[in-house]
């Protein structure tokens, strides 16, 4: 029954203090009837359960009287350790709940975060109450966290009413400190380094001479016929190296293909036109096509004004391709990068022009519309192959040999997940558990 | 006076644009100059605002702590610019060098864990489950059989002939096939709703036809 009494006059207070609160002209504060003193809301200190705590929510001061009987404790054990496996941006700030459990109008945490010497502290960050006691510093740009600064944190229990109660600033027990290694992408270096010693032990057996066989793509062998086509028709070719940027994998690969079109097209003296989306990628098809103009022997064949920029934008670029196609009439369209919502736009249209169109991109979800309408489609790896097939080079029919073990060993280990699986449905074990965590990642570095 | 001009351009624009359905015309080339080029200049005062001004002449200026790094970026971006003095235009294969090399070992470990470790991992699914129902069983011997069907597909250093990877290989085009319908059909439905959107602004904001 005493337990009792503390929460009636609570909820009694608390509702008087919502009234005040939602008035027009809130009366003067009186100082609540739990035993406690405060002298004004910023400087109130509370003692409970040994924990210093001070007040500094700016809200009304009865409010914050009236929910001090509530068991409204300051969060405490505040630990600041450095966050693993970064670049010495970010702590860790852990810290007990400064409510009792159950308390509704507990709604969360405000961290607030200081340099050591300083006075003035600024809210770092808030947290829901669902969200835990753990707060990462360092993740909000907004808020940056240097290495080796030595910082103070505050937290405070934030409640309903607006009211916060906050322990006192403690010094953090660690600065932020960078890793060298990721500990936590093992896996990563250990997938990389298996992918690449095989890719390097068959581009090796490749440079020995052994003989190795690919098998035959429809949309790469009509490469050649799709050139040999324009040239016979005395037409331009027209080569889209996607929209993307240097750094997208389908870029570089239609870079490289790109080289061996340009090179095919210098022997033949066909026209060749490739618009540019991204400047860097424009510099890079410009020289590629250069490169090849002279690995051809027709360096002076070579017209600049054949790789050229159009704009960043992506519809606008799409608008300026439409109106080459339809104004020039190419006789080969070659889309191959990566590409997204104008993919449709710009084969259509060069399907309308008449044009032989041979496209490639790992965009799932553009595939579909260039197999629709294209006469042949890369897609995904073998876009990424082709370079090798039309090349024929030792090297890169040895690196298409070490991805498909790659891919062999992908396999494998699918294949042992269902054995895995089986065995679980019929002796009741957690085997494909384990394999799992074997390869399992956690999904924030 | 000056919205309803720019409803005015807004809605001739869109008709420039749609008149090339019809076939390549003036009015659509005139939006498609226009469109590239309102969008070049408006790209670079973006580059400017948003990029060179504040993450490089703001920090240099100001002093800040570090800045004189990022002359190295601005030393190399400048390089970019030899390219119209013929004498000195292979210095531009410096930042070029170095965008694809940084390109390439950025990208690959991203690529091994998002495109290799983490769909290897959704593929490690226990096939049946006590309480699993027959349609999410059905669902996940789909799935990784699709999943190993469509990566015989992928083997180029084999023939498509014999059991494996003969019939392996065509089960896993047609696996392949039906998740680019499901594609085509989903991202289909998105390009309609642009298409009512661009009808709606022309019979509602601009013709009043529609509300």
């Amino acid at each position: 029954m005493l337990r009792k009494v503390p929460a009636m006059l609570l909820a009694l207070l608390l509702a008087t203090g919502l009234a005040w609160a939602q008035a027009e002209d809130p009366p003067p504060a009186e100082p609540a009837e739990t035993g406690e003193t405060a002298e004004t809301a910023e400087e109130a200190v509370l003692m409970e359960e040994g924990v210093e705590a001070e007040i500094i929510s700016e809200s009304d001061a009865s409010i914050i009287n009236a929910t001090i009987g509530d068991g409204m404790i300051a969060p405490g054990g505040i630990v600041v350790s450095d966050w693993p496996n970064d670049a010495g941006d970010a702590l860790l700030v852990t810290f007990e709940p400064g409510s009792e459990t159950g308390n509704e109008n507990h709604t969360g945490y405000a961290v607030y975060r200081r340099t050591q010497g300083e006075e003035e502290l600024t809210l770092v960050g808030t947290m829901e109450i669902d969200d835990g006691t753990e707060f990462i510093d360092g993740y909000d740009p907004d808020y940056i966290v240097e290495s080796g600064v030595q910082y103070e944190y505050q937290v405070a229990a934030v409640y309903l009413s607006g009211a916060e109660i906050a322990s006192d600033p403690i010094a953090a027990q660690e600065v932020a400190g960078g890793q060298i290694f990721h500990t936590g992408k093992v896996r990563v270096l250990v997938g990389c380094a298996l992918f690449l010693g095989l890719i390097l032990f068959y581009f090796h057996a490749a440079q020995r001479g052994i003989e190795m066989y690919l098998r035959p793509i429809a949309g790469i062998e009509a490469i050649d016929e799709a050139i040999g086509r324009a040239t016979e028709m005395g037409k331009p070719i027209l080569y889209v190296p996607g929209l993307s940027t240097i750094s997208d994998v389908a870029t570089i690969a239609s870079l490289t293909i790109l080289g061996r079109v340009a090179k095919k097209v210098a022997e033949y003296g066909t026209p060749l036109l490739v618009p540019n989306r991204d400047p860097i990628v424009y510099t890079i098809a410009e020289e590629t096509v250069k490169q090849a103009y002279m690995e051809a022997g027709r360096p002076d064949a070579f017209d600049k004004d054949s790789v050229f920029f159009l704009t960043q934008s992506q519809f606008a670029f799409v608008a300026g391709v439409n109106g080459i196609m339809m104004r020039e009439k190419p006789a080969t369209n070659f889309y191959l990068g990566m590409f997204w919502a104008e993919s449709l736009i710009l084969a259509e249209t060069g399907s309308l022009s008449g044009a032989i169109q041979i496209a490639g991109t790992d965009a799932v979800t553009q595939l579909p519309f260039f197999i629709t309408t294209c006469d042949y489609t890369l897609i995904g790896e073998e876009l990424y192959a082709a370079s090798a097939y039309l090349g024929r080079e030792p090297k890169q029919l040895g690196s298409i040999k070490g991805q498909d073990a790659c891919k062999g060993i992908i396999m494998a280990v699918i294949t042992l997940g269902i054995l895995l699986s089986l065995t679980d449905i019929i002796a009741g074990t957690d085997t494909l558990g384990w394999l799992r965590n074997l390869i399992a990642m956690p999904i924030v570095d | 006076m000056t919205e309803t001009i720019g409803l005015w351009v807004a809605a001739l624009f869109t008709i420039g644009i749609y008149s090339f359905l019809y076939k390549e015309n003036p009015l659509y080339r005139l939006a498609e100059h226009l469109v590239i080029g309102i969008s070049l200049g408006y790209f670079i005062v973006i580059s400017y605002m948003r990029v060179l001004e504040p993450r490089l002449i703001e920090p240099i200026s100001n002093g800040e702590q570090g800045a004189w790094l990022l002359l190295i970026p601005a030393i190399l971006g400048i390089l970019y610019i030899t390219r119209f003095f013929p004498k000195v235009a292979w210095l531009s294969r410096y930042p070029m060098a170095f965008l694809m090399g940084a390109g390439m070992g950025v990208g690959f470990p991203l690529s091994m864990k998002a495109q290799v470790l983490r769909q290897l991992e959704a593929s490690l699914i226990p096939l049946y489950k006590t309480g699993m129902s027959w349609e999410i069983v059905l669902g996940n011997v789909v799935m990784v059989l699709g999943t190993l069907a469509a990566l015989i597909y992928f083997f180029f250093s084999k023939p498509h002939k014999g059991l494996f990877f003969g019939t392996g290989s065509k089960i896993g085009i047609w696996v392949i096939m039906v998740g680019f319908g499901a594609t085509f059909g989903f991202t289909v439905m998105g390009r309609i709703s642009l298409l009512i959107g661009r009808i709606q602004f022309l019979l509602g904001d601009w013709l009043h036809i529609i509300k």
